[in-house]
């Protein structure tokens, strides 16, 4: 069998990278791209909060400050966080159900490039001409007021890599919903898989109007549509609805694989099963239900009447509720336990009190008369950044240190990992908490300078200075990743020696086909039950070794990932240039072929066979 | 259930404490920012409510607060494997029923509370019905300004009393002042942060709400409210500001009285200088001198230039800006829409900035 050793050369293996459909290759692949946007979007609010460090400064000019402003935003969200967290999803939920892979391998290759294209095509927008400069949320009457193609880009690169996060989305539901192994009922499935599922149905059902609304948007801009344009009977609210009904869920499809992510740490480094799993679980489902209920909190000061703020401010208030029933879960599952303190638990412990004052100031901006007052003042940007930074990314780094084992088969420093951990906690909160009293003291948010005697000074400079901090956290990491890399020591099974499930239970490394026999799951933490029983196997299995059936590896999903990528060119230059609608259509031809190739061709993937699955490393123990 | 114990003894002991802590909160965060733009020194009663209810849930989520971090100390403080031991396991348990009814609903109580007052103020505070009120003679009771927000500053009109200024909003204080708010290019948000929260300027409809000033604005620092722009709106969206003036109801009639009067429109007969550049180089194309003028001018009305605080919102008022932002706005503030006159020499500048100087409403000849 020629797949299960082999040595390759540079082209080969860039090769194979390129037409991966392993999820474990695919999630390494999503954790490197994100992790390169994660630090342009660090280099983007560095620059930002060296122009805010003194009044009246003129390191940024307004133009330019506004461009980065925005692409700090749309970077962090879309290109870093979520596929971050997707990588993670990818590296662990096929292990932890104990499935072969996702349910469609090709499309999980097809959902990264999608992204990873659409990422690269807004991140042009810096040498064509200028970013996009509407904020994040490209109101509509500003991101058509916008000259140049910033927005253009913006739009175009947004609808590619949101068509793959749904392929995604779609990816994970139907793997979790038909892939679980035997025994794995939906009630001991772990809570990172749980909170996957949950994210992934909000994908499916945020995502569309975000589609309808950047859709509104080409048209408007790039095909003299007029659907915001209230001159021509367009209406701009009717974005800002669409935007929200996509921005709520959005804030929940990052927050909720974070949650997960917590949920293993505290129980794994405290050695105790999660306290209320029940509870938890069904807490997360009230969150994503709720997650979309309450989306015009974004807009109490739109003038949607007092009606729609009053409801919707109860709303938003209702989602305190399940969410402390989180909190309070996870430190009763530390209450009683054996606490120790690696870095993904130091992690862990430090989203406890940042992510609650995240918490808690949201049920302050969900009071509309106070919101009147908080929003777009730096007070949101101080709690939007507790919830995301404090919750999302700290999670994002807990994940980092806890299954880097698992991806790489080494252990990052846990000695780097608590030096990072304590320049960007404590760089963190210097940062954001004075921001509350910047957001108080009456400044405004998305603004390139403010002028001098206004009150603001040192709290911008303090704020400025903790950003510090957090950078010199951010590059320990990396070097701690470049000294991990370069010294390759590998771990053994069950790295963290206190494992509960099926992920910590497979061999090290990972074997390409994942576990030789589909483990048998007798109960929730499965791994954990039989360590205790002492069972020497390390699972239970639930069939016979026999042949293992292999997807094939496939160049179409990058290919057609291109054809969008060449046709978005088409689109932005429509009108403008004489080559624009050939590209258009050339691009969307190279897509609509390699969709033909696909679905003509037989592909039947390959066997391993059972013979030499028995000669293989890392089987049966 | 230790735990239980714990917890309510905790709660006994915290309460106590909360009372001083929320003292000094209000203490702490009254000395915080400056009164002319700080929305923690309310200067009227819509912005004292939102600071309330500032205050209520600040204090709401501090005992939150507090309850969490006192079990989280005492978690990591008890069962650190150092203390427990290196092999001891722990026991597995499931949950609890009654703690997690606990947590569920003592949050829905606590939510109730800030619940309650919310959506009384949401709907006390959307109340406008007073701004189509009319007395025997059929006259409006309460004072109404028409507020447009354009690329990057702010136009004021009275439309009761015929008056249109820009930049610096004149208000009687101890009445309820109603808005009509509304964008005339890209949407804007109208933030008076010590008067009240904001409400967003919209390109397709007007947006009502009230405000009540309950302090003369001279002795403030500048002798003015800050107002903001709070929707990011382009380049010099950090620079849209404007200035709220407040006087006492006598002052303020006075001032209508003078701004309701006729000024005579700039001739280029004129012997100023000044007044000559004023109309040779079309500035009166989009800005006008006299308060009695239609609305929605191109350029914000001159009338009460030489009142003004701050030259284009937010630069020192002084002939020296002036001049400069003349010759090259674009370099002030990005973006914004009227043109740059390089060519003027330094005297027409200064004609012209002394004929700007001028023109006022409080020192009208």
């Amino acid at each position: 069998m020629s797949a299960i050793a082999q040595k390759k050369g540079f082209g080969s293996a860039l090769w194979d990278w390129l037409t991966t459909v392993d999820h474990k290759k695919i999630a390494i692949l999503y954790l490197a791209s994100g992790g390169f946007f994660f630090v342009v979007g660090g280099i983007e609010a560095m620059l930002i909060r060296i122009q805010l460090a003194v009044p009246d400064n003129s390191f940024l000019s307004a133009g330019l400050y506004n461009e980065i402003l925005t692409m700090h935003g749309t970077t962090m969200i879309f290109l870093a966080a979520m596929p971050i967290l997707f990588g993670y999803m990818n590296a662990v939920v096929p292990l932890q159900i104990g499935a072969r892979d996702v349910a469609f391998p090709f499309l999980n290759s097809l959902g990264f490039w999608l992204f990873f294209f659409g990422g690269i095509f807004l991140n042009l927008s810096w040498f064509m001409g200028g970013a996009p400069d509407a904020g994040w949320t490209s109101y509509a009457s500003l991101s058509l007021y916008s000259p140049g193609h910033g927005i253009d880009f913006y739009a175009l690169g947004l609808q590619i890599s949101g068509a793959g996060t749904y392929i995604a989305g779609i990816n994970f539901l139907v793997t979790i919903i038909n892939m679980r192994a035997p025994g794995m009922t939906y009630m001991r499935m772990p809570l990172f898989t749980w909170t996957t599922f949950v994210a992934s149905a909000l994908i499916l059902f945020a995502f569309p109007p975000l589609t309808i609304g950047l859709f509104f948007l080409i048209f408007d801009r790039m095909f003299g549509a007029n659907f915001f344009d209230h001159t021509m009977g367009g209406n701009t609210i009717i974005w800002e609805h669409l935007f929200w009904i996509f921005g709520h869920p959005e804030v929940y499809i990052l927050i909720l694989p974070a949650f997960g992510i917590f949920s293993e740490i505290f129980a794994i480094f405290s050695r105790k099963r999660l306290f209320g799993y029940s509870a938890m679980v069904f807490a997360t489902v009230l969150i994503g239900f709720l997650g979309f209920m309450v989306w015009a909190h974004h807009m109490f000061t739109v003038g949607l009447g007092p009606t729609a703020n009053a409801i919707f401010a109860v709303a938003t208030m209702a989602i305190a509720v399940p969410t402390g029933v989180k909190i309070f879960n996870w430190l009763l599952t530390i209450w009683g336990g054996s606490i120790k303190v690696t870095t993904p638990m130091l992690y862990a412990l430090g989203f406890i009190p940042s992510f609650v004052a995240g918490g808690v100031t949201g049920v302050m901006q969900a009071a509309a008369p106070l919101d009147y007052q908080l929003h777009d003042s730096y007070f949101i940007v101080a709690h939007f950044h507790y919830v995301i930074v404090g919750g999302v990314v700290l999670a994002i780094l807990a994940g980092l240190h806890l299954y880097w084992p698992l991806m790489f088969n080494t252990m990052l420093s846990e000695k780097l990992g608590k030096i990072t951990f304590w320049f960007f906690f404590l760089g963190f909160h210097a940062t954001f908490f004075i921001q509350h009293f910047l957001g108080l003291m009456g400044m405004p948010r998305r603004v390139y300078t403010f002028i001098e005697g206004q009150g603001w000074d040192l709290f911008n400079f303090i704020s400025s200075m903790g950003a510090i901090l957090m950078a010199i956290g951010v590059i320990v990491l990396v070097i701690n990743i470049v000294m991990t890399t370069v010294k390759n020591v590998p771990v053994g099974n069950d790295p963290w020696k206190d494992g509960r499930t099926l992920e910590w239970a497979i061999p090290q490394p990972v074997p390409f086909y994942n576990f030789k026999r589909t483990p048998l799951v007798r109960g929730l933490d499965t791994f954990w039950i039989e360590k205790q029983e002492g069972n020497k196997e390390g699972m239970s299995y639930a069939e016979p070794l026999s042949d293992i059936h292999m997807p094939n590896n496939s160049f179409i999903p990058f290919v057609m990932s291109l054809g969008l990528f060449i046709a978005a060119f088409g689109a932005l230059y429509n009108g403008e240039k004489a080559w624009a609608v050939p590209v258009l259509v050339i691009g969307l031809g190279i897509t609509l072929a390699s969709m033909a190739t696909r679905s003509l061709k037989d592909d039947h993937g390959y066997h391993i066979h059972k013979e030499d699955l028995m000669d293989h490393k890392g089987g049966n123990y | 259930m230790k735990v239980g114990f714990d917890l309510a003894m905790m709660k006994g002991l915290k309460k106590w404490r909360l009372f001083s802590m929320l003292a000094a909160l209000v203490f702490f965060l009254a000395a915080c920012g400056q009164e002319q733009i700080s929305t923690l020194t309310p200067r009227g009663p819509v912005a004292s409510e939102q600071f309330d209810l500032l205050i209520l849930s600040t204090a709401i989520m501090t005992f939150v607060i507090i309850v969490v971090v006192v079990i989280y100390v005492l978690a990591l403080m008890k069962f650190r494997r150092s203390k427990v031991g290196e092999n001891t396991i722990p026991e597995q348990v499931e949950g609890n029923t009654k703690l997690e009814i606990v947590w569920t609903i003592v949050p829905i109580i606590l939510l109730l509370i800030l619940a309650v007052p919310t959506v009384w103020l949401t709907y006390k505070q959307a109340e406008v019905s007073g701004m189509e009120q009319v007395d025997e003679e059929g006259n409006k009771t309460a004072l109404t300004v028409n507020v447009t927000a354009k690329l990057y500053w702010w136009e004021f009109e009275y439309p009761d009393l015929g008056i249109v200024t820009a930049q610096e909003l004149v208000v009687p204080t101890g009445e309820k002042v109603y808005f009509n708010l509304k964008a005339a290019d890209v949407k804007h948000s109208f933030w008076i942060p010590s008067i009240g929260g904001k409400l967003d300027t919209n390109v397709e409809n007007v947006n009502k709400f009230y405000l009540e000033f309950d302090k003369e604005s001279e002795g403030l620092k500048d002798g003015v409210f800050y107002g903001k722009c709070a929707e990011l709106c382009g380049p010099s969206h950090a620079l849209m500001d404007f200035k709220v003036k407040t006087l006492s109801p006598e002052d303020f009639d006075e001032w209508v009285a003078v701004a309701q009067e006729e000024v005579p429109a700039p001739s280029e007969e004129s012997e100023d200088l000044g007044e000559q550049l004023f109309v040779s180089n079309s500035c009166i194309g989009c800005h006008a001198t006299s308060g009695v003028a239609a609305a929605n001018q191109r350029g914000p009305s001159l009338a009460t230039f030489g009142d003004r605080n701050r030259i284009a919102g937010f630069l020192e008022h002084n002939e020296e800006n002036l001049k400069g932002w003349i010759k090259n706005s674009q370099e002030y503030k990005e973006g914004n829409l009227m043109p740059v006159y390089p060519d003027l020499t330094d005297e027409e500048l200064n004609a012209l900035a002394a004929y700007l100087m001028g023109l006022s409403v409080e020192n009208r000849e």
